[in-house]
């Protein structure tokens, strides 16, 4: 690891020459562009304002420091799910993550457990695929002659699956999991909720049910979950994965059960 | 796609120290299910004496005892399995679904528990050392 020290709010600080907070970051880059590119670490110092996050530091970092800092941000609210960082040694979405919050210097890396294609860029193909893995939509054993017509769902129904509809597919769960990190066939956190989202919703109808429990039941699916609870802690929706998981072990063993 | 860095055992190995209560709470529990199962055999072991009869075990278990070491061993022992026990009925509870905003918190509770037992057992187990 190399430290690569610049000076990349010169310009913005000649403007204000208040002694204001400074922010500092240090930032994890990697340039595939050069042969034998090693990673290194590179300090960026961002004036600090009021209601911060580190998304905006490191785009601060990026439009007056070193433009070629790479990133995937979108939404800046929490929505598209694009910006999961490992954000000082955990997984965080950082345009929910105040500075003020966390101790500097706030160290950030692209995501563990996942290849890096540039800075803090990850590969999230394979998350991605394990996410689709699971049929991650609605589908109905009897749609409707009229497609358009509408499926209401009790709200009973609705409030239990709730929390898993809010999975923004950010991969911070996944990506905190040792389990997942070990075993790349099992689906992990995301996927499992996304599971659990569609077995509980009564109006998919009973065939659609078996096929995904059945699909519950696998060596790879929730007999992998050791119950170490960092997907729930990570998610930055709030999902409590684990339960999910938990009760979905349970609905796998009742329907293994009911085979007999 | 141009290629990409893989961080390979450094981000393994580093992560040990951003662990959360439930990692370590796993690890733990692997761990002290290996000594049990290590125990398990020395155990067997040590009974199996008793095939040559009833006084080369007496003499075996005695010369053990007599040692500084396995009175040592012995309260590891104790803390070991203590903990495996009641992360046991924590991982049962949780397998059940019940409690599992505590989980932490039923963590540290099987810690500080094995810790009063253990600390509880010392005079046992020092207590007649070489008598
Ligand atoms: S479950 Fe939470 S952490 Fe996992 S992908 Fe969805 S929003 Fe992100
Ligand atoms: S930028 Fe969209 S979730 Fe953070």
């Amino acid at each position: 690891m190399s430290t690569h020290d610049t000076q990349p709010d010169a310009a913005a600080s000649s403007e204000t020459d208040t002694d204001r907070d400074t922010v500092v970051l240090e930032v994890f880059r990697y340039q595939p562009d050069d042969e034998d590119a090693e990673p290194y670490y590179e300090t960026f110092e961002v004036p600090f304002e009021e209601g911060m996050t580190v998304l905006d530091a490191l785009l601060h970092a990026r439009d007056y420091g070193d433009g070629t800092l790479t990133f995937r941000h979108s939404c800046r609210q929490g929505i598209c799910g694009s910006d999961a960082m490992f954000v000082n040694g955990r997984q965080r979405l950082c345009c929910t993550t105040q500075v003020s919050d966390l101790k500097q210097p706030i160290q950030i890396d692209p995501l563990p457990h996942q290849d890096v294609i540039k800075d803090l860029v990850v590969d999230m193909d394979h998350f991605y695929d394990q996410m689709h893995a699971v049929d991650p939509f609605f589908d109905p054993d009897d749609p409707p002659s009229n497609e358009l017509e509408e499926q209401l769902q009790s709200p009973e129904n609705r409030e239990k699956i709730k929390m898993a509809t809010r999975c923004i597919w950010c991969g911070a769960c996944t990506s905190s999991c040792n389990i997942a990190a070990g075993d790349n066939e099992y689906l992990g956190p995301a996927p499992l909720t996304k599971a659990y989202r569609f077995i509980n919703d009564e109006r998919e109808g009973d065939e659609r049910r078996k096929q995904r429990l059945e699909q519950m039941t696998d060596d790879h699916a929730v007999w992998r979950c050791q119950t170490q609870f960092s997907c729930t802690e990570v998610c930055p929706k709030d999902i409590p994965n684990t339960e999910h998981i938990q009760e979905l072990k349970r609905l796998a063993a009742k329907y293994d059960l009911s085979l007999f | 796609m141009s290629q990409s860095y893989d961080r390979g055992i450094v981000e393994d190995y580093g992560r040990w120290r951003e662990f959360s209560p439930g990692m370590w709470a796993w690890v733990l529990h692997k761990f002290t299910g290996w000594i049990l199962i290590g125990y398990l055999f020395t155990h067997i072991a040590v009974l199996s004496t008793v095939l040559d009869g009833g006084a080369t075990y007496t003499e075996t278990i005695q010369g053990l005892e007599s040692l500084f070491i396995v009175r040592i061993m012995e309260i590891g022992l104790l803390a070991v399995a203590v903990f495996h026990i009641l992360n046991g009925v924590r991982l049962l509870m949780i397998d059940l679904g019940i409690g599992l905003d505590k989980q932490a918190a039923s963590f540290y509770v099987s810690l500080v528990v094995t810790a009063i037992i253990v600390i509880a057992s010392i005079p046992t187990f020092l207590g007649e050392v070489g008598v």
